[in-house]
């Protein structure tokens, strides 16, 4: 169906790629402005010359940052909260969505229970009883305030069950005929065929748990436990570099610009989700539209 | 199996919810939800008179309806104009480069903005003085403050909504846009017969569903990007919590903020879910 061009198709359709292109400049530009700022010498940066390219090339501050302590320890505290936070979210995710899945003859109270789920995506006894909640548990200042709370993703939950509901119910009814139980079911049969569902649920669970900050900084007391997110809230947002005590490091840093070490943290900060969100474009537009549109 | 779940979720979901009862003491940590005084309404009185509580929930209002008009807007022209791509290798990159921003927290968007947007050697305002403007300070002028905010908040998610929209319009049925040229339609008039009206239902569920929301105006972002300079604009119910009720431990009043919150937005939210089943048939499960 290829029409002949008009002229005002011409010209449209040169404004498209032109809007276009500047639309992902304004995305990507802002980025590539810091990254530069983190290569770039004190002097250049002072100077004013950093704009979309390093001037005078330089990874001291990457150096300064990689020595720094306290970065990598919440740098650590963060590895170990994304495999144990998402692991938890997995398995509860996936013993959940299994039974809600089911039709309401097989499992009694089937909507009481699936409404009580989603009563807490509704209705929340907001932060003051949620803090006391941690606290009266003695979990303030360990791992399990930033697992635990957060354990049970309901919205996964339902994007799951919607899949699992999706999948031919003649598969586990032969299961079971063969003697299969429901553990069974759900692991050799369900969790097999539910793979790229699987995959798009726990990319989120990754980035959510790697980009969490808020509950790291009212749970923890000391910034010693704070993961990488919630120090960075401290060192970039709120520009507090007090905590520097060592005295070479302090020598250090007053030969850099303390925007190019902000720039090289934030930089560093998001490697990781720079790195697993692409894969999740494939996945996406069907977990999204999931359960939406029914017939 | 559903065990485990229902555990955490009574713990950490439902135990909060009785905690909601200190809105109704002069809670007092050391004496605990049993031993504090009980006030009645009086926090929720409190807060009625009180000056901030009108400004808070006027900003909250207002800076949620204006992110959800640009969240509306911006990505349904941005899949528009994707779809009219035909340089396969072009339309992905632009796709996969507008939605980035939505992966990043907004401590990282943050620190980005605070240093592209600073007043002194940001780029933004180099580039405004380049032009011949005046340098703007964004994110510490009161006037300004809100429009950053709606600003960023599109610019950050714009190109997730944009994918969504893809998804849409990608799901319409090839002979329609046939049957349109047969009929003698070109490109704009088959945009406008069959690509707008065949994504009309998932614009209205998606609008709806944010409506539910206008009470969350965003948190991460206001708490990351505010300062006291900015309080009288920018200030939304759920930093105004954190900041009474964390940071000022005024812990019955923040409560009393919080529920009156959660309340509307359970009611809110509600009717929305409600209106989406109504006009788009959604179901959430």
């Amino acid at each position: 169906m290829i029409q002949p061009y008009s002229w005002s198709r011409k010209l449209f359709v040169g404004f498209n790629y032109t809007l276009l292109a500047v639309l992902s400049l304004i995305c990507l530009l802002p980025l590539l402005n810091v990254f530069s700022v983190s290569l770039s010498s004190a002097a250049a940066i002072e100077a004013g010359k950093v704009t979309l390219w390093p001037v005078d090339f330089t990874t001291k501050a990457y150096e300064f940052v990689m020595r720094k302590n306290e970065f990598l320890v919440s740098m650590g505290i963060s590895a170990k909260r994304v495999a144990l936070g998402v692991s938890i979210n997995m398995l509860l995710t996936m013993l959940t969505a299994y039974p809600l899945s089911k039709e309401a003859a097989n499992l009694k109270f089937r909507t009481g229970y699936a409404w009580f789920f989603v009563f807490t995506m509704l209705f929340s006894g907001g932060l003051i009883p949620s803090y006391m909640v941690v606290r009266n548990l003695h979990m303030l200042d360990s791992i399990w305030a930033l697992v635990l709370p957060g354990a049970l993703p309901v919205f996964n939950v339902i994007l799951m069950l919607n899949f699992f509901r999706g999948l031919p119910k003649e598969l586990s009814e032969s299961a079971f005929i063969d003697g299969a139980g429901h553990w069974q079911t759900l692991w050799r049969i369900i969790v097999p065929l539910s793979l790229p569902s699987i995959a798009t649920v726990t990319l989120f669970a990754i980035v959510m748990h790697w980009n969490e900050w808020f509950y790291g900084l009212i749970y923890m007391n000391d910034p010693i436990h704070y993961p990488l997110a919630s120090y960075l809230q401290t060192i970039v947002v709120r520009m507090d570099m007090s905590s520097i005590s060592d005295p070479s490091m302090i020598l250090l840093l007053s030969k850099l610009n303390d925007r190019s070490v902000r720039a090289a943290q934030i930089f560093l900060g998001m490697v990781p989700v720079l790195c697993v969100y692409p894969f999740l474009q494939r996945y996406f537009m069907s977990g999204m539209t999931l359960g939406s549109v029914k017939e | 199996m559903l065990v485990p779940g229902l555990v955490i979720a009574l713990i950490f979901s439902y135990g909060p919810m009785v905690g909601l009862v200190i809105a109704f003491q002069n809670f007092i940590p050391v004496k605990g939800i049993f031993h504090s005084q009980w006030v009645g309404l009086e926090h929720f009185k409190y807060i009625y008179h009180l000056s901030e509580t009108r400004e808070v929930l006027w900003n909250t209002v207002f800076i949620a309806l204006m992110k959800i008009v640009g969240g509306l807007f911006a990505p349904l022209i941005t899949a528009l104009l994707l779809n009219e791509i035909r340089i396969k290798y072009f339309k992905r990159s632009v796709q996969t480069i507008v939605y980035m921003p939505h992966f990043l927290s907004w401590v990282i968007m943050a620190g980005i903005l605070l240093d592209v947007l600073s007043p002194t050697s940001g780029i933004v305002n180099q580039f405004l003085s380049w032009l011949g403007f005046d340098k703007v300070f964004f994110l510490g002028n009161d006037k300004w403050f809100p429009y950053v905010l709606a600003g960023t908040d599109v610019l950050k998610e714009f190109g997730f909504g944009t994918i969504v929209y893809l998804a849409a319009i990608t799901a319409v049925n090839p002979s329609l846009y046939e049957a349109a040229v047969l009929d003698g339609a070109n490109r704009w008039k088959q945009t406008l017969n069959v690509t707008i009206p065949a994504i009309i239902p998932i614009t209205i569920l998606l609008t709806t569903l944010a409506l539910g929301n206008v009470l969350n105006a965003g948190f991460d972002q206001v708490f990351n990007l505010y300062s006291p300079s900015v309080y009288s604009t920018g200030d939304i119910l759920d930093t105004y919590v954190y900041r009474i009720g964390l940071a000022g431990a005024q812990y019955g009043v923040a409560t009393a903020v919080g529920l009156f919150k959660s309340v509307i937005s359970l009611i809110l939210i509600s009717l929305s879910y409600l209106a989406a089943y109504r006009f788009a048939n959604y179901r959430i499960f």
